[in-house]
Order: C-alpha cells, then structure tokens, then sequence
C-alpha cells in the first residue's frame, strides 16, 4: 500500500484514502468543439503507459478531496514528489529513471529464456 | 514420561505439564510447549503424511515453518478444523484432534501409493500433456481424478465461529526476526529511543538459539540471554514484542503485513481473545534478521521418514528433550550438521556415522568427532535409502562410484548449508545478488529504507552478526529522528564456526540417473524432472518452476529454490545468477483468510444504507431489494399477494389514485455560487440560463467522449443555487466528476458543490390525488396547478418543518417530491400517509417505479444505457443544447462514430401476443431463419407486465432502431422464437396531459 504526500494537507497519508485519475497535464483544449478527430484522438483517448517516470493525478478523495499531481517512478512505484493542481509540471530529467537494476527478475530472464 | 523418545534431563518443557491428543484416534501424551512434531517423534512416530503426488511415506523433515511433508488437519471441535498445518508450528493443546492427510484409507496403507509404480506417467508436465485432450474430459473425467489423486487437505464446510482482528500500527523500526541479530537490533534501536515492534514467528524469542546450545552472550547461555533480552525490551515502553506472529508480507513504501496468531496454541481459549490478529505496519525502517534455513541433500530415496534436516534433529533434542532416534546417521556437506551428532551423543543416542561428501571438513567438528569417538566417512556419500514407513539403512559409497554399504539406521540427518531467507527482501522489490564465494543469493540492490542483518545477510560469525545488528539498530533509530541511550555492546561466543555447503544433486542422482532424489518434497519434484524440464527446451528458471511445479505452493522456494538452480545450472552448462531467481510472493506462509477479512464478513462484509423511512417500511411488509448499498422497499405485498400482484395492484393504484414513494437514495449534489449556471452549463448538455429560479429540468451529463454518463431533474432554486439529482447508484461518481472539472480544468469558477444526498429525505407522491394529498400539510407554498405547474420547486414548510417541495413526476402522472431534512423524514412520511391511506392512495416500491416510468419511456441510465449511448440514441437530442459553445462532451457528440448512420438506438418494442414479456438482455434478429451466426440487431434494456396497459411493454436497444418504427423483429429464445413489433417508447398517455392534472 503506497504512501502518498498530500500537498495540500501537506501530510503523507495512506494510498486508501486516494483516488488516482490517470495522466496529468493533459489540458482540455480551450476551443474543444473545434477541435479535430485527431487532436480529440490525442487528447482523449492515447497515454503513454511509460516504464519509469509517469506524472500522473491523484484525488485525496477521503481527506480533503483535493486534486493534485505527483510524479512516479512506475518500476519502484517511489514518488519522486506531489505539487497542486494548476503548479507547471516539473522538470525531473536529472531524475534516474527505469534501469536494469530496477527491472523485475523475470524480465530479467526472459530475454535469455528467449 | 510424555513418549519413550523423551530424554531427561534435556529439554526446556516443564515434565510435570502434560497434554494429551490423538493422531488418527490414537491417543498421545504431550508435554506443554510441544509442537504436533515433537510430541509425535517424542512418541516414536516419525510417518505423518503422504506425498502430494505419489503418495510415498512421509514424516517429519524440519523443525519450523520451512516444513513441506508434515501436513495435517487439525480440529478443536466440528467447527474450528484447519486442513494443511505444518506440525512443526503448531502448538499441542490438551484435546487437540489430529489427522493425516492424502492417505485413503489408512495412513501406513494407502491405495493412492500406486501413483507411485505408475510415477513414469506422472513426469514433470504431465498435467500439460497428459490431459489436453479432449477438452470436454476435463471436467468430467481428467479434474476429479487429479483432485482426488493430488489434493491435500479437506477445507472445511462449516462456517468459522472464530472471530479475527486487525490492527494498524506505526512504528521508527520493525524488526522481523528475533534471533540473534533481530534481537541484537532490538536493543540498538530501542536503546537509542526508537519506537519498535520485533516480531518474530515462533512462540518464544530466540531463532537458532532453540537448538544451538553452545552459544554464549555476555557469559550467559544464549536460549536465557534472548529470553532475558526480550523481557527486557518488553519493559520498554517504546518497544512491542510479538511472538507468534509472522511476518508475511512487505508491501511499498515499508507496509509490512504480520499475523500474530493469539489463541491456536491455548487449550481454553477465551472466546473473547480474537483467534488471530493482522497487523498492518507502517515503519519508517524495516530491519530484516529473517535468518536462514537448512538445506536438505538431494539423493535416492531421502525423503523416507526418518531422515530430517540436522538442525532440526537438534532442536528437537535440545528444545524439547526428543531424540528423532536410536542409532542415527547424519550425511552433510556442511559443519553444522556435526553439532547435531555431538549433542546426540552425548545424550546417549548412538551414531551410526557422519558421511560427508566433503574430502575436506573443518578441522574443528573433526577432531570433535574424533574425541567424542564418532565415525566419520569423508569423501563420501549416501547413495540410497532403505525402510518401507521409515528409515532403516542407508547406503554409503565412496565418492566417485566405490560399492556401497548398507549401515543400519532409524534416523538419518541431513545438511547441504544453509539458505538465506531473502523472501521478505525480495518482497520488498530488493534485488538479490549472486555471491559465487559462498554459493547463495544475499541481498544485493535495496529498493525501501530497510536493511538486512545475519544470517540472511550472508553473516555467518556470531560476534558479526551482533556487531552488524547492534550498528543497523542503531542507525535506523538515529536516521529516524531518535537521539536517545549510549552505545549497546554485546560479546558473543559459540563452539564452532561453519563452514561447507553444496547445491544440486549429490553422488548417484546426478545427470543421467532415473533416482527419485526429491529437490521439493512438498510437489514431489525430483532432480531428475527438473532436467527434464530443462530437455524439453525449458531454460529459464520462472519457466522451470511452471513445468515441474518446483518451489510453488507453501514452499515458496525455502528449501528447493538452490537445489532447483543448482541442478538446472548444471544441464544447461551456465552459472546459477544467468539462470536467474524466482520472484518471492507473499506471503511468506499460508495466512488464514480469516485473519485477512478479520472482521468484514456477515453483516459487517459491506455496509448497509438504510433511509430514514425504512423501519416504516418494514412495519409495513416492504419486501427490500439491494441497490447499490442501498435498501430499498421493492413491493408491498399484502397477505395472499404475490410480487406479481402486488405490483400490478400498486402501478394501479397510482395511475387511478395515488402512490407514495421513497426516493430517500436519489444522489443530491447542492451547486452554489456565483458561477454556478455557468458550471452547470459545462457539466450538463443542456442550456442552465434560461432556467428561472423556482423551475426545474431534467438534465443529462455526459463525459468527454460524448456518451451518457448520468441524468437527474435539477431545480434551480436561486440565481446561484441548483439542487441537482443523479442516479441513485451514480452519486459518488457524478460528484467525483464535477470536482474533477471544477478544481482541475474550471478553476476559475466561483462554485462550491456539496453532496447533500443523505441529507434529505426524498417522498414522492405521485397520482391523480397527489395535490389533494399534499395541500392541507404544506404552509407557505400555493401548490395549485396554475402557481406550481409541472417542473416547478419552491422552498416553504410542510408539517411545520422545512421543505424543498418539487413539482415533477417519474410517472408520468402529476406528482410531487418532498425533500424534508433526513431526520424529519418518517414523520412527515407518516403524515403524508394519515392523509394518503383513507383516499385510497397506497406506498410502492422500486419494481412499481420502473413499471411506471417505462410506461412513460423514461430511461434508466445503466438499465437502458450501458455506457456507449448517446443523448440522440436514447431520442433525448431535445435534451442537448445546439446553443452552447462548450459543455462536456460536446466534441465526443460529433466523433464519426457517434454520428454514424445505423446506430443502436432506444425504441419500444411491442411483443404480437401481448401476454408475453420478454426477458430483460435478449438478444433481437431482424430474421429468424438466418443460419447461425445470426446477426444480431440489438437487445432489450427494459421489459415488464404493464398491468395499465393490459399488455407487456419493453424497450431496446435496436440497431437503426429509430428507422424501423412499426418493423417486426424477432427475440430468439431457447424454445421459442418471439416475434415483436418496434415503437415508440411512451406506452400510456402519449400527450403526457396527465403530468398537468
Ligand atoms: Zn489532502
């Protein structure tokens, strides 16, 4: 069960009483009606799913059921740190992501067992 | 004496405390503080069980939880039996029922051993070949035998009466493991003022110390130091001790599960005391002093009963005062293994010899040996065993293929090294690493703020071990804030150091050999299916596991994970890290699922929403249905009614006269604030500004893809206050959506949301005599037809408490819903009721509401939607605004898709005998005599005996269905086909002049 840091209750709590709400710094397009199939297409429907760093949302649903984002390494499942909603998403590019030392041992076998 | 094998003098159980049990009936005696194990070896039964796959002879391989033979079932009464108990863990209680398992219809006969001559059909994988075809035959023929032929235990039948508890907790450091080392870190980190929980699985503190008696610390004997130590850190308060208690589980971000168990040991429990207890811990750091387990040799025929790992020997020798034999032989490549033969021999039991396969054993347990005057064999190996239902000789060889020798035996020890229990660390996402020195895996990459110490740290000396622990103790305590005590010093000693150790497969069950050398005993995987496994193109270790099943179920690799690599390493010519460690799940042993649901079953597994109307209902003859977590009053039946009847004399009653209804559950979000119309404007599709305060509309919300998400009437009550309805069921997720739009893509608008669901109590009065009803209770609000006309809400008193009285109908008749304070809730209802009841009026429940609202065609979102519905598929596009230039889901509405030509879309369908009701989720064809696959048109969402209509009526999804008004389709079923007619969805009262009267 994951520990998560509230900015707002500034407190880490436990993963229960979070909601977690998919990728974060997806703006929803100003002129959205105008918008094309392709850009709705981007905007909507397609994620990344990276192996390593992910920005995502998270909603303290059962403490002050604030919306805020974090950022997380999805191998170690670590936050690497959680800022409110609106804050610009932080450039984390010296932060270590995904590597071979991180990597699950079956995956790790898997290449030979190939 | 408690059994024959009982040595006086040793032992640390009390002789004077006795208990007694049965094994199959017999009756024994047992000492208190006995383990099923002990008290049986002390009664000189060493056959327990039988093998999982073959049925062989089985007894007792180990002294703690590692034990993978010892399975049996164990009763306190018919209730409280437990299938697959590992013996060695389990405490003896006086009147204990015990029983073998696997074994029909005696345990020293059993039928199932022929598994064992026919053991060339049952190779590694057979489950994959053998049984794969044909398909049908498993599940009449292939499943029922191999669960007869393989199961273990029986589960229970009977409901648990115990009761469990869970607990969380949080502490500076948790400690799992109290050994040496954990004990050591105990003192450290307590000292230095840390908060710590130590736990340890166990009854009593101490790991190896139970049977390693030379061990001295601080000049005291080591079993006396860790009691001492731990009832020294009891005293603290800063520290909690639990023994019993397991832990099984390291989650992220230093979640670790423990199970204490509290009362399975104890003869009379009180029933109070909660059988079990689950702890969930967080700590800032986790010090893992796990320890190590021995391994066993991997030879012909070493799974008689009889032989056991040396260590385990010695613990039941020097913990419980039992000698496993008479004239015992111990095969090792390890020194420990020597320690176990001196301290049988000088308690008097004879040993046959110690075979080591070592041409080299450490110096010291040499010449111990030889002053002890005991045989040593170096450089050679046991290559087969004797003995039917145990032990009886064992064949001794030169290494390299001398002759073999049969020496007599009734025990046969054993010790390949030991194994670091990395589990917890590898739980804990931890990556081992390889040390080629000392042939194990040690923990290598930390992946959470823990740290390992001892044995399972690769820490063999006794004096390092302390040091290491003391110094993770403390730094743990320091790095978690604590600034606490001076320095721990602790000064260890013990007879001998250890040193040997081998992996694979020994003399005679190498490549090429056909033995049964068992490498997991619990799945009877042998060395030689493992190279099977590795012929047939298996080459990776998670793959080799799968085939032969080696490692999995409750061993979890603990005593057959090395030997497993060792051998697979061997054929595949590759060192043992590039084949890889299996993953280590949790848990680390069984847990009882009662201890994981603890309280939450019965009428506590999921809680019960009740409204404030329901014990009215109740007196009532309601009968309830489960929505959601709600109960809700279904019907009312009256004596001699069925649910059919009273249905249709309830869809009657409010049509001709009046119903009351409890709309209690019906989600209320309270939208406040200056921006407000604005937001609800983007939440709704429909246009919120030309809506006056005092007047309501029926709005419909989608998400961003264009699809329904949830419907509601909205009154608008001022400029800057909505009172808004969702679904009864969509509540929580239709506020968690609007909290969405409004903190993270709408923050700029003033507006505040409130869910005020279980705020009001919600009763609707519906029916051609809902106003003469309603008039004489309401004060402050003209609810004439001309004042109050339909889709109206005013604020005002009703019973002389504050209401929110809306005009609006779910029926299609004229009506009104009543919002009262919760807790005024039953008593209006009831006054409501005085009035209703002499005007003939009745109360109906939620199967009469959907009769009625199907009537009218009013949809129910999630029964007549499922989430790929649009506005225009359901004929609500009247509902969506073309005005507006932005709402959520304005751009999904026009996704090629979504606006495609032949869509499903919501009609009515009129079946051509109209007594037959259609089965809600039939599938509907346009023709019958299509060969199959038929292409299917759609389905119905809504179906039911329309007792005003004196028809059935039901709606559809129908591909194009708009377009097929007046169409006959067709509803296959199992033994009929029925033909329907598409219409319309309003059934009754099309002009819908009713909602006006
Ligand atoms: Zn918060």
């Amino acid at each position: 069960m994951l520990l998560i840091y509230c900015p707002y209750c500034e407190e880490e709590r436990s993963e229960l009483e979070f909601r977690h709400g998919g990728d974060a710094h997806i703006a929803r397009p100003a002129n959205i009606a105008d918008i094309t199939d392709e850009e709705f297409q981007d905007y909507f429907f397609l994620r990344d799913n990276p192996k390593g760093l992910i920005f995502e949302r998270w909603r303290h649903i059962h403490g002050c059921g604030r919306f805020f984002n974090a950022a997380r390494d999805t191998v170690s499942d670590k936050f690497v740190m959680s800022y409110k909603a609106g804050e610009p998403k932080p450039n984390l590019s010296g932060e270590p992501t995904a590597t071979e030392k991180t990597v699950e041992t079956y995956e790790a076998v898997e290449g030979i067992a190939k | 004496m408690s059994g024959a094998n009982r040595i006086a003098g040793q032992g640390r159980l009390t002789p004077a405390r006795t208990a007694r049990f049965t094994f199959d009936g017999k009756t024994f005696d047992a000492l208190e503080g006995d383990t099923v194990a002990s008290a049986l070896l002390a009664n000189g039964v060493h056959l327990v069980g039988r093998s999982f796959k073959y049925h062989r002879p089985r007894g007792i391989l180990s002294a703690g939880p590692e034990e993978p033979n010892a399975l049996v079932d164990v009763s306190r009464d018919a209730a409280r039996r437990q299938p697959n108990v590992r013996a060695p863990v389990q405490e003896v209680f006086d009147g204990m029922k015990v029983e073998s398992q696997n074994r029909w219809p005696s345990l020293a006969f059993d039928v199932g051993g022929v598994n064992n001559l026919l053991s060339p059909f049952f190779a590694a994988g057979f489950y994959y070949k053998t049984f794969m075809w044909p398909k049908a035959a498993w599940e009449k023929v292939y499943e029922p035998f191999i669960r007869r032929a393989a199961g273990l235990g029986v589960a229970p039948t009977e409901e648990d009466p115990d009761h469990y508890a869970n607990r969380y907790a949080y502490c500076d450091v948790l400690i799992a493991g109290a050994g040496v080392a954990g004990l050591s870190a105990a003192l450290a980190a307590a000292e230095a003022g840390a908060r710590v929980i130590l736990c340890d699985e166990q009854p009593e503190v101490g790991g190896a110390l139970h049977y390693d008696t030379s061990v001295k610390i601080d000049g005291q004997n080591g079993y006396d130091w860790a009691q001492a130590t731990a009832a020294r850190l009891e005293a603290m308060e800063n520290v909690t001790v639990l023994t019993r208690t397991t832990a099984f589980g390291y989650y992220n971000h230093n979640f670790v599960g423990l199970v204490e168990r509290v009362t399975d040991h104890l003869t009379r429990p009180d029933r109070k005391l909660p059988r079990e207890r689950l702890w969930q811990v967080r700590a800032k750091r986790v010090i893992l002093a796990t320890g190590s387990i021995e391994r066993h040799m991997v030879f012909a025929n070493n799974d008689r009963p009889g032989i056991m790992l040396a260590s385990a020997a010695r613990t039941y020798l020097n913990h419980f005062g039992v000698a496993v034999g008479r004239k015992v032989g111990v095969y090792t490549a390890n020194d420990s293994a020597y320690e176990a033969a001196f301290d049988l021999k000088r308690a008097g039991v004879t040993i046959a010899a110690i075979v080591d396969n070592r041409d080299k054993p450490g110096e010291a347990v040499l010449a111990e040996a030889r002053k002890l005057g005991i045989e040593v064999l170096t450089g050679h190996s046991v290559v087969d065993t004797k003995g039917k239902l145990r032990v009886s000789s064992m064949s001794v060889a030169r290494n390299g293929g001398g002759s073999a020798r049969a020496i007599p035996v009734d025990a046969l020890l054993m010790s390949a090294g030991w194994t670091p229990s990395v589990h917890l660390f590898s739980q804990s996402r931890g990556k081992v690493a390889y040390d080629a020195a000392s042939g194990r895996f040690l923990p290598g990459t930390y992946a959470q703020d823990c740290l390992s110490v001892g044995s399972c740290n690769g820490t063999d000396a006794l004096q390092a071990t302390i040091e290491e622990s003391l110094a993770a103790g403390e730094l743990m305590a320091r790095a978690t804030g604590n600034e606490g005590g001076g320095k721990v010093e602790l000064s260890g000693e013990n007879a001998f150091d250890w040193t040997g150790g081998m992996a694979g497969s020994g003399e005679g069950a190498g490549v090429d050999t056909t033995v049964k050398a068992f490498v997991d005993f619990q799945n009877d995987v042998c060395a030689k299916d493992i190279r099977l496994a590795v012929r047939e193109g298996m080459h990776s270790i998670e793959h080799i596991k799968r085939f032969t099943t080696n490692g999995m179920a409750t061993d979890q690799g603990k005593l057959s994970n090395i030997h497993g690599l060792a051998i697979a390493s061997e054929v595949l010519n590759r060192e043992i890290p590039k084949i890889g460690l299996t993953t280590f799940r949790a848990p680390y042993t069984p847990v009882t699922f009662g201890a994981l649901i603890s309280h939450s079953r019965g009428d506590l597994f999921d809680p019960a929403r009740k409204t404030p109307m329901h014990a009215w209902e109740e007196a009532h003859g309601a009968v309830f249905e489960d929505v959601g977590n709600w109960k809700r009053a279904w019907y009312y039946p009256r004596a001699g009614e069925t649910m059919h009847d009273a249905v249709n004399r309830e869809c009657r009653t409010v049509r001709n006269t009046a119903g009351l209804f409890d709309a209690s559950t019906l989600g209320k979000i309270e939208v406040v604030g200056p921006d407000a119309g604005t937001f609800m404007n983007l939440m709704y599709t429909n246009a919120w500004d030309t809506l006056k305060p005092g007047r309501c509309r029926y709005g419909i919300m989608l998400r961003e893809d264009g699809f329904v998400y949830d419907d509601g009437v909205v009154g608008r009550l001022a400029e800057d206050r909505f009172h808004v309805t969702t679904t009864t069921g969509g509540a929580p997720r239709v506020m968690h959506h609007m909290e969405d739009y409004l903190q993270t893509e709408f923050p700029h608008l003033k507006v505040w949301l409130t869910s005020t669901t279980e705020q009001w109590a919600v009763i609707a009065v519906q029916g051609p005599k809902a106003r003469e009803i309603l008039e004489p209770l309401v004060e402050g609000i003209d609810i004439s037809n001309e004042a109050f006309p339909h889709m109206s809400v005013r604020e005002g008193k009703i019973c002389g408490v504050p209401t929110r009285l809306f005009r609006m109908s779910f029926t299609g008749e004229a009506g009104y819903e009543v919002n009262v304070p919760a807790d005024y809730g039953e008593a209006v209802w009831e006054a409501i009721w005085a009035r209703a009841e002499p005007l003939g009026a009745c109360a109906y429940g939620t199967e009469t509401m959907h009769v009625l609202r199907a009537e009218k065609g009013y949809i129910i979102v999630g029964q007549d939607t499922d989430g790929t519905v649009t506005p225009h598929d359901a004929s609500l596009s009247w509902a969506v605004s073309k005005k507006k230039t932005d709402f959520v889901g304005i751009r999904g509405l026009k996704r090629p898709d979504l606006v495609k030509e032949g869509r499903k879309q919501l009609v009515g369908l009129l079946t051509k005998d109209p007594k037959v009701v259609l089965e809600e989720g039939a599938q509907i064809v346009a023709d019958p005599n299509e060969p199959k696959p038929m292409k299917m048109l759609g389905h119905v969402t809504s179906s039911y005996w329309s007792e005003n209509c004196g028809r059935s009526i039901a709606m559809a999804l129908v591909a194009g269905g708009q377009s097929r008004m007046g169409q006959t389709l067709y509803v296959p079923m199992p033994d009929r086909t029925i033909a329907v007619e598409v219409s319309d969805m309003v059934f009754i009262d099309k002009e819908g002049g009713r909602l006006n009267g």
